[in-house]
């Protein structure tokens, strides 16, 4: 027990101190010369340069990565499935559905309009789901990914047909792609909204464990298990609406990061909870910092990389479930 | 068995009276010239994807043994996507025109007869995997292909990958009329080549152990099939684009409707059933929507539909 308590320590602060280097460096990516000697040194352009847009881009990336990774442990946890997460159970989709009728209805100017609106249809969405998956009983475990996205296809399809017949494909196809090239100062902030929930998370996380193992385990526990699942979507819903509309769509965070951590951290959300933060942050930093890489001075959205690094981790997850 | 025959017949004459008003809609004698030879050559296109559709969810439906599983949602287009990117971002991206010419289709198609036997015996070898495994697994294996066909465009071009991601691929608003002769000429001696397979797939549809009792080849006639199935898999992405969600639904109306285990019915039933959904789908569009939306969009939300009710009755059986 002792061994096994160091042995993630050390994982967990060679992962701090790689990914506090990785963040350096990740400001020094871009169009413009930068050198954070020169920032170090007090060079104006040099701090103009990171305060409007180099600092706003690693956090953002910071808040999304942990953001959806934490999203997508509580829904694990809840559900006691290791493959549900916000783009496996049809929450983004439900989410692009909403900012779709927030510029319907309103024109959708304000940022704070789409949120709302997102945020309700997919916590709607997502509920409805949650609670099919309580009156069919799903003895194995790929069937509720397997629903969830098919569901997830459908939703899109009726996103599609609503905004081509509106004239608006263009502007949903943003939503579509997740990428962080349009973050600048005054555009992100709105993410700061997410921190306070991940904190609600972390109070809620042994009750989120709790009430994964089951109603009336839970309810025997004197647990009010509806409750707690209502607030772990709320949870859930609220940050994925965030991301959605500041950043748009990012597939497989959720699912893949939770399942990772949980192979070295084990399944006790409390003490895996800051550790799937600091991996889904990291992860999403390097896949960011690929995309930039790659074809400078131009950029691949980082949901094109996510999608093709997340796809191969996910099948080598299945493989392994399936043994 | 009677029954069946009429029930076809019936199918077929639908489905020509819905082409004969796809063809002749507001067509007169001044206008026949121009609308009616390209009126045809689409609906040949979209006749021949739904021949390619119906037959290889069909059969490989039997082969696999399965009846949720289809060649689309398994990633088999997508796959077929992928390796036309591949090949474009491989000999040079100044040749667009190359893109949707016979010889990058004849090219892509060899390469993936190649690469979907690879992705079959990675799928289907080894110990016998759960249907939901294997449902998931396709899944993601066809969101990988995507994802990498996508990463490959943004190398290509990263100013206009949209637009050229627009030209590189068919849809239904724009048949790829180029190849048509070629999927033609395909089709046809697929046909010839099959013609007599039908029974094996009756008998192939009792299991493996019993198809290899009664004297068929098993093997053979398996991977015979899965060639076949990944050469009209190709023909169809090439000429109209990816339609993810038809082949479940016409595979499992036609099960349904017909009720046999004859292949000979099932899978022209199949093929009907799909030809009548696209056009009548594709008339649709054009007349109702006025090309304000897509039929894939349409298909698949009905297929999805259909997909998650296969999913649950299956699990509640």
């Amino acid at each position: 027990m002792e061994v096994e308590k160091k042995r993630i320590t050390a994982i967990r602060v060679s992962l701090l101190v790689a990914f506090i280097i990785t963040a350096f460096l990740s400001l020094g990516i871009g169009v413009k010369d930068f050198s954070l000697l020169g920032l170090l040194q007090g060079n104006q352009e040099d701090l103009y340069l990171a305060v409007t847009s180099r600092i706003p881009r690693l956090l953002s990336v910071v808040i999304t990565g942990a953001g959806l990774s934490i999203s997508g442990l509580i829904m694990q946890t809840i559900t006691n499935n290791k493959f549900v997460s916000p783009s496996t159970a049809g929450t983004m989709e439900w989410c692009r559905l909403g900012v779709l009728l927030a510029i319907l209805f309103t024109g959708g100017k304000a940022p704070i309009v789409k949120i709302a609106f997102a945020f309700v249809i997919s916590l709607a969405g997502t509920l409805v789901f949650m609670s099919l998956l309580q009156k069919v009983q799903m003895k194995n475990m790929f069937m509720i990914p397997l629903v969830g996205m098919m569901l997830g296809n459908v939703i899109s399809s009726i996103t599609t047909f609503l905004a081509y017949k509106y004239d608006v494909i263009q502007n949903i196809s943003a939503w579509l792609q997740g990428n962080f090239s349009l973050v600048i100062k005054g555009s992100y902030e709105i993410l700061y909204i997410g921190v306070p929930c991940v904190v609600i998370a972390y109070l809620y996380s042994s009750k989120f464990t709790i009430a994964g193992m089951g109603k009336s385990f839970a309810t025997n526990l004197g647990l009010n298990h509806k409750a707690v699942v209502t607030v772990g979507l709320v949870i859930v819903a609220f940050i994925t609406s965030l991301i959605v509309v500041t950043i748009g769509s990012i597939p497989f965070i959720g699912l893949i990061v939770p399942n990772i951590v949980s192979m070295y951290g084990g399944d006790n959300i409390k003490n895996t909870l800051f550790d799937t933060a600091l991996f889904g942050a990291f992860f999403v930093l390097i896949c960011d910092m690929i995309g930039r890489y790659l074809i400078y001075p131009y950029e691949i959205n980082v949901s094109v990389i996510i999608s093709v690094l997340g796809s191969i981790i996910f099948l080598l997850i299945l493989w392994k479930k399936k043994r | 068995m009677k029954n069946n025959k009429q029930k076809l017949i019936l199918l077929g004459i639908v489905t020509a009276l819905v082409v004969g008003v796809f063809l002749f809609w507001g067509i007169n004698s001044s206008n026949i010239e121009f609308f009616l030879p390209r009126r045809m050559k689409k609906i040949g296109a979209i006749l021949i994807s739904a021949f390619c559709i119906g037959y290889s969810s069909v059969s490989f439906q039997t082969v696999t043994n399965n009846k949720i599983l289809t060649p689309s949602v398994m990633g088999l287009d997508s796959l077929y996507m992928f390796i036309q990117t591949v090949i474009v971002f491989f000999f040079g991206s100044k040749q667009l025109v190359m893109m949707s010419g016979t010889s990058n289709f004849l090219l892509s198609v060899i390469v993936m007869l190649v690469c979907s036997c690879l992705l079959f015996l990675f799928m289907f070898g080894g110990d016998g995997k759960s249907l939901y495994f294997l449902i998931l697994a396709g899944m993601i294996i066809g969101s990988l292909f995507s994802g990498l066909s996508t990463f490959m465009q943004v190398l290509l071009d990263p100013n206009e990958f949209t637009i050229l991601q627009g030209k590189m691929f068919a849809s239904f608003n724009n048949v790829n009329e180029g190849l048509f002769l070629v999927s033609l000429l395909i089709i046809g001696s697929v046909l010839v080549v099959t013609a007599k397979d039908y029974h094996k797939l009756d008998v192939l549809s009792l299991g493996a152990d019993h198809a290899i009792n009664l004297g068929v080849d098993y093997k053979k006639v398996v991977l015979k099939e899965l060639l076949i199935i990944a050469l009209l898999v190709s023909v169809s992405t090439a000429l109209t684009g990816p339609i993810t969600f038809l082949g479940i639904l016409v595979a499992s109306l036609s099960r349904e409707m017909f009720k046999t285990y004859h292949h000979s019915v099932r899978i022209w039933g199949a093929v009907l059933l799909g030809s009548f959904a696209l056009v009548f789908g594709q008339l649709i569009v054009e007349r109702v929507f006025s090309l304000e939306t897509t039929i894939s969009v349409i298909i698949n939300f009905v297929g999805g539909i259909y997909f998650i009710y296969l999913i649950v009755k299956e699990q509640m059986a």
